[in-house]
């Protein structure tokens, strides 16, 4: 194993112990989402799912 | 009626300031864009090694996690705005010449750009014509976060590549979720620092870019 590959194992922990305190408050504090939330999700996240698909089919 | 006129005057001002915050962030966000665009051409042309693009990277987060935060309020923020997308678009450089050499390098490069603004434009225009209040998503995708890093770490030492793609899409989800939430607080007036808003926005940018990168060379690259 070189020694990058260790740095950057080293580098991806330092962020994990890093953001975990912030990801703990914010999963505590955030507001809870009700289904029309939810509901408002689907057109951007399916619309960016297909976009991607379309994307790769373009460079194959 | 005075209360009214006052209630009506508060709104005014609130909605005043979340435009002016909007407008800073837009505006200092392209120009960090650009700069990053030349700083990863002046690494490409130094042809720096992996090594260098680590380096860059590991000071630029740096600069985010512990120089920001203290001169985000003051006019020193901007210059370590830069100073850190300006490292993160150097690091950039020895992964653009290592896609720029596959067959069909550069039409993967130049999809995976436009397909990335695409991405930030119309989830901003989402965000901003929906005037919905996503913070409900930041738990979560903190939590979708931590679990990509510890993918991310697994797979340094297990190499597996299609869980290396999966770990690139989940980072696509997320980075495009952490859009939708960063605008909606910047309209909400959750974030009134432009400044920060900038950093967090142009963090998305930069990891929906190499993640695409990654997935069209990985799907669509020539050899």
């Amino acid at each position: 194993m070189d020694w990058i590959k260790i740095a950057t194992a080293v580098f991806l922990v330092a962020m994990l112990v890093f953001l975990w305190p912030r990801a703990k408050h914010m999963l505590k504090h955030s507001p809870k989402a009700t289904s029309d939330d939810w509901r408002s999700l689907i057109l951007p996240i399916g619309g960016l799912i297909l976009f991607v698909v379309l994307l790769v089919m373009s460079v194959r | 009626m005075y209360e009214n006129q006052s209630v009506a005057q508060r709104s005014t001002e609130s909605a005043l300031a979340t435009n002016k915050v909007l407008r800073n962030t837009y505006a200092l966000l392209s120009m960090t864009l650009i700069f990053s665009a030349v700083m990863a051409a002046v690494g490409m042309a130094m042809n720096l090694g992996p090594g260098a693009s680590l380096g860059a990277s590991i000071g630029a987060i740096a600069l985010v996690w512990f120089v920001l935060p203290r001169t985000a309020n003051s006019s020193a923020g901007i210059f370590v705005v830069f100073a850190f997308t300006g490292l993160l678009g150097m690091g950039l450089g020895p992964v653009l010449n290592q896609y720029l050499a596959l067959g069909n390098g550069a039409q993967i490069v130049m999809t995976a750009a436009g397909g990335t603004g695409v991405i930030f434009l119309a989830l901003s225009a989402y965000a901003l014509t929906s005037r919905r209040d996503f913070s409900f998503l930041g738990g979560m995708l903190m939590a979708g976060f931590i679990v990509v890093l510890l993918a991310a770490v697994a797979n340094i030492f297990f190499a597996i590549p299609a869980l290396s793609l999966a770990i690139s899409a989940a980072v696509i989800l997320i980075m495009s979720g952490f859009i939708l939430f960063d605008t909606s607080r910047i309209i909400h007036g959750g974030e009134t620092n432009y400044i920060m808003a900038t950093a967090g926005l142009y963090l998305s940018i930069y990891n929906i870019f190499v993640s695409l990168l990654h997935i069209l060379g990985a799907l669509g690259g020539e050899r």
